[in-house]
């Protein structure tokens, strides 16, 4: 898939962006819960594991000097989020756990949208790892650059 | 639990501009263009809009309430349309499959956010683990 004009994020595929720390915090679980109209006991203990989007409060942790979309190349003036994916792999993680994390681009797709420009749809996967070096979870964002003006 | 069984629907909303603020706070997502009305403008938007991820979080929220704080495996989201201030939320679902793997009994899940009266605003699907329920009603 070649194209005349390839995205800066392109050369980026499979090089980790950034790697991280991302303790797992009870206040921001309960903090979570509420701002996602859960009112579940469990998000109320001492131990409480995330609920299933709460991932994505790794914005709280993630380097913003540069921040991701500059590393990307993306003009946020065309950007928007496609989708999210969250997987978990053995136990879910708990208020009390410190999770490493490093983000990566998987994958760059570029099409033709209607008017003839090209549209660019990355996948960022941030892949979450406990102190064992083992996979607790993964998370995929897909995020479209629409086809300049 | 069978394939092709419907899930009891669960409304949020209507959504207010503090839903939205107290979303962006809890996940780290400052955007100005969902809470900065001027901001919103220049972009070239009647106004705010939500944080699709809202809606995601919506969706996690709906499948700890059908099947447990520690029943889903996986959830994927896509984001169809904009949500907007005022807009009531619909979350409605169907059991696509049901296997039995190492994890218990599963259940993949089709989800979506429906807005206002017939729009869709999120689609997603999820696997949800059935038979783990013995970790309920755990405090720890």
């Amino acid at each position: 898939m070649s194209t005349s004009t390839t995205h800066p994020a392109q050369r980026l595929i499979g090089n980790v962006l950034f790697a991280y720390e991302m303790p797992v915090e009870r206040g921001k679980i309960r903090e979570f819960a509420a701002a996602t109209g859960s009112s579940d006991p469990a998000y109320h203990g001492t131990s409480p594991p995330v609920p299933p989007t709460f991932l994505t409060t790794s914005m709280h942790w993630e380097p913003q000097d540069p921040p991701l979309a500059t590393l990307l190349g993306l003009d946020l003036r065309r950007v928007l989020q496609g989708g999210q994916e969250y997987t978990f792999i053995g136990p879910l993680p708990r208020a009390g756990e410190t999770l490493q994390a490093e983000t990566s681009v998987e994958s760059v797709t570029e099409k033709r949208s209607g008017r003839g420009g090209i549209m660019t749809i990355i996948v960022v996967l941030t892949r979450f790892t406990r102190p064992d070096g083992s996979v607790a979870a993964e998370g995929r964002a897909t995020v479209i650059e629409r086809a300049a003006a | 639990m069978k394939a092709g069984a419907t899930l009891p629907e669960r409304r949020f909303g209507p959504q207010t501009h503090t839903d939205i603020v107290r979303y962006q706070g809890a996940s780290g997502d400052f955007n100005p263009i969902h809470h900065d009305p001027d901001f919103a403008r220049a972009a070239g938007m009647p106004g705010v809009f939500s944080v699709g991820m809202l809606q995601a979080g919506y969706l996690g929220t709906y499948c700890v309430d059908l099947f447990g704080p520690e029943s889903v495996r996986r959830i994927s989201v896509r984001f169809a349309q904009q949500v907007w201030p005022g807009d009531v939320l619909t979350c409605r679902g169907v059991v696509s499959a049901v296997a039995t793997t190492d994890l218990g009994e599963t259940a993949e899940v089709d989800l979506i956010i429906g807005r206002n009266a017939d729009e869709v605003a999120v689609s997603a699907t999820a696997t949800v683990v059935l038979s783990g329920h013995a970790d309920e009603g755990t405090t720890r």
